[in-house]
């Protein structure tokens, strides 16, 4: 019997034992299941189709969904969407800041950018470019009390017209301004041209039919939007110049939607369809054998960039000479904004942190509230807010409100300084003085001032070429300064290299002479 | 008996802390008093309440006819009358980097006296020279031994005049030689009538140049006499200790 119960008690153990192993090999076959399908899913389907556009663009191109804003809805993602299933695909959505699609999809970023890409020779140029799929009008804007006196570029000579930077729009200016002294104003978006058309920083706004009409349905009866439109333009897919058989197969996929009437439903839907865009339409489908085939000078069959890129930097190179009366012009800008704000910063900032070694505790604490405010939002978001969020009460100039929003941003940081700085002069130093019968401001002037400038030199000297560089943000109201000003020359040249090497250059050639001469000022000081 | 300076009952405390305690002394003009005892005994903070850097709780301070009272230390603006009476000499020195040491001399008579710039000048050469170091007008103090920036220091506080001086071990960083000569020239400065108050733990030089030693222990006021007295037949038991230069 007891051998019966060892023999059980045995077989027990090898019963349990091979249970424990089953089950471990089955695991080991789940995850080795799982490992094969994870390696054969790619091969599996085909990966989705990347598009990239510019959500901030808003409706009818691309938006993000009201009901579900992880997503996207607008006419170019409906196109892009017809475009990825007609090759087999699936669309994703990529998010890209509508000025640099083209560099994004040189880069690989997706495979074909659409969002209102307004086509143009350099463009195609530079990149594979699809057939257009929409025709739109370059419309002049105004406001309603001057509709009679501004129906033209011609007509407003002298005065301020505002459009997006880098577009077809925007070289009209320019050329326009060459002509009858009109002032361009670039903005980096398609909303504040209207709002200041609105509020009278700018007498016009020229752009697209579509951002028109979407900013009147906005700001009704103030503005007008004139009949006779100034230009007519189209949009295009772009993608990079080495994909041209993936374009030609996209323009395939263009001219079968526009065929069985796909794009039309879409364009309706968006209320952006007329009987012109039918019209258009038509010719697109005529010239089918020979419109769009080919982008002129553009390598298809190029394995990498580089032929494209090479046109770039030629152009580049070549064009130096047409952009450095701009970029000089734009490089003063940002030298003046940068001494002027830097100036209002450190006057505030010695205010400030006199305020908090010396001042009252509710003084302190307002002057505290002061700098972390300053410190912890975005310069940014400051200068949205003091150039458009207090347009209501006070219209600065966008020159002045550069100024001031980098100022006062910069002053909280150099009140830091200042006051680390005078809070590190010992303390026997500053009874000494006293002993010696000077007052607080004396001593403040005469000892610890002094040498807590010595202490603060280094790191203010930081603080300005920081400066330099953060006044490339005031683009963004309006201001054009040296990155901008390169910025638009890249976009027309279709390459950033040499454009990116003279910026480079000029905002070196602006920043080491001031940290050789704090560093030979350290020097002096610290000799004695 | 008046004299340039005049404690009665000083008490200060820091907290519940008392760090002295019913201090009277005096320091005549033309005196110099050696300010005695261990570390902590409450110098330090003698002399910082005689020169309104450290309130009193209770007791009077009066450098000629300017008195301080105890409480809060007054605003600036009325401390005028004793800033001109007194000067003091920190042991760290605390010349003013930035400046030379002629400007570190200047600074008092051109800014809180409104001297003329030749005035100031002349009255800093001349105490310069006075203090041996009129050769090193134009170096900073960075540039100075220890014994040329206690000098300075010493100009810079007599610049104004003041009735009395106040000093915080002058004699922390200086060799043998270098103390006898600095004894010397206080004792010169004594004999045009100023009164000096001389914070030390050196025997010697209290013994052979001041004439009235003044020994705390512990914030009490606990020997006080002619220097040849106390520091030869001492009678309490802190100033033995500080004689054999052990702890009480």
């Amino acid at each position: 019997m007891r051998g019966d119960r060892t023999a059980v008690t045995r077989d027990s153990r090898l019963v349990g034992r091979s249970s424990r192993e089953s089950r471990v090999t089955n695991v080991w076959r789940v995850l080795l299941a799982m490992v094969l399908t994870a390696c054969a899913a790619p091969n599996a389907a085909r990966p989705p189709f990347r598009w990239g556009g510019d959500a901030e663009g808003g409706a009818p191109f691309v938006e993000a969904d009201p009901a579900d804003p992880s997503k996207v809805r607008g006419f170019d993602v409906e196109i892009a969407g017809m475009i990825a299933r007609g090759l087999g695909r699936e669309p994703r959505f990529v998010q890209v800041q509508w000025s640099s699609i083209e560099q994004s999809v040189e880069r690989g970023d997706f495979e074909i950018g659409m969002s209102g890409v307004e086509d143009r020779p350099a463009l195609r140029a530079a990149h594979a470019v699809t057939i257009p799929y929409f025709e739109f009008h370059e419309v002049l804007a105004v406001r309603r009390a001057d509709s009679a006196r501004f129906r033209h570029l011609s007509d407003l000579a002298g005065r301020r017209v505002g459009t997006l930077g880098s577009t077809t729009a925007y070289q009209m200016l320019l050329d326009e301004a060459a002509r009858s002294r009109l002032e361009p104003v670039s903005y980096d978006d398609d909303v504040h041209p209207y709002d200041d058309l609105v509020g009278g920083r700018v007498d016009a706004v020229l752009l697209d039919n579509i951002i028109a009409e979407r900013a009147q349905r906005r700001l009704g009866a103030a503005m007008l939007i004139q009949a006779e439109p100034a230009a007519t333009g189209h949009y295009v897919g772009v993608l990079a110049s080495r994909d041209g058989a993936l374009r030609d197969s996209v323009n395939a996929v263009l001219r079968a939607r526009m065929a069985d009437g796909s794009i039309e439903k879409t364009l309706r839907t968006w209320n952006v369809w007329s009987d012109a865009q039918g019209a258009y339409f038509q010719r697109v489908l005529a010239e089918a054998g020979t419109q769009g085939v080919a982008p002129v000078a553009a390598p298809d069959a190029a394995p990498d960039a580089a032929p494209a890129a090479s046109l770039g930097i030629a152009r580049g190179a070549r064009s130096v000479g047409a952009y450095l009366p701009a970029l000089a012009r734009a490089a003063g800008v940002t030298l003046a904004l940068s001494f002027l704000a830097m100036a209002l910063a450190v006057s505030i900032g010695v205010g400030v942190a006199s305020g908090r070694v010396y001042g009252p505790a509710p003084a302190r604490a307002l002057l505290t509230v002061y700098v972390e405010v300053m410190r912890g939002t975005p310069v940014l978001l400051q200068l949205f807010v003091i150039y458009y969020g207090l347009s209501g009460v006070v219209r600065l100039p966008a020159f002045v409100a550069a100024m001031l929003g980098l100022g006062l941003n910069y002053a909280a940081y150099e009140s830091e300084i200042y006051r680390a700085a005078l809070e590190a002069i010992p303390r026997a130093q500053l009874e000494a003085a006293r002993t010696l019968g000077l007052t607080e401001r004396q001593i403040l002037r005469l000892v610890r001032g002094p040498q807590a400038l010595r202490l603060a030199l280094a790191p203010m000297t930081n603080d300005f070429v920081a400066l330099l560089k953060d006044s490339s943000l005031v683009s963004v109201i309006t201001v054009v300064e040296l990155t901008k000003q390169t910025a638009i020359y890249a976009t027309n040249v279709g390459s950033w290299v040499v454009p990116g090497m003279l910026c480079a250059a000029i905002y070196l050639a602006f920043s080491l002479p001031l940290s050789r001469f704090a560093r030979r000022l350290e020097r002096r000081w610290s000799a004695v | 008996m008046s004299g340039a300076l005049v404690v009665q009952d000083l008490q200060v405390a820091h907290g519940a802390r008392t760090v002295l305690s019913d201090i009277d002394l005096e320091v005549a003009p033309g005196e110099m008093c050696a300010l005695m005892g261990l570390s902590g005994s409450g110098k330090s903070t003698l002399l910082r309440s005689i020169a309104a850097l450290q309130p009193f709780g209770a007791g009077s301070v009066t450098v000629g006819d300017f008195a301080l009272r105890p409480g809060p230390l007054p605003p600036e603006s009325r401390l005028r009358g004793l800033r001109s009476r007194v000067g003091m000499v920190f042991q760290a020195h605390s010349l003013f980097e930035h400046l030379t040491v002629l400007d570190n001399v200047t600074l008092a008579p051109m800014h809180a006296l409104r001297w003329p710039r030749a005035k100031a000048e002349q009255v800093a050469s001349e105490l310069l020279e006075t203090l041996g170091v009129r050769h090193r007008a134009s170096a900073y103090p960075r540039q100075l031994s220890g014994g040329e920036a206690q000098r300075v220091a010493i100009a810079r506080a007599l610049a104004p005049g003041p009735l009395l001086l106040l000093m915080d071990e002058p004699t922390s960083a200086l060799d043998p030689a270098r103390r006898g000569a600095l004894g010397d020239t206080l004792r010169a400065l004594a004999a045009q009538g100023r009164g000096l108050l001389i914070s030390t733990h050196d025997v010697d030089f209290a013994r052979g140049h001041c004439d009235r030693v003044v020994v705390l222990s512990q914030g009490v006021l606990v020997e006080q006499g002619p220097a040849a007295d106390v520091l030869v037949r001492p009678q309490h038991e802190a100033t033995r200790a500080l004689l054999q230069g052990t702890d009480a």
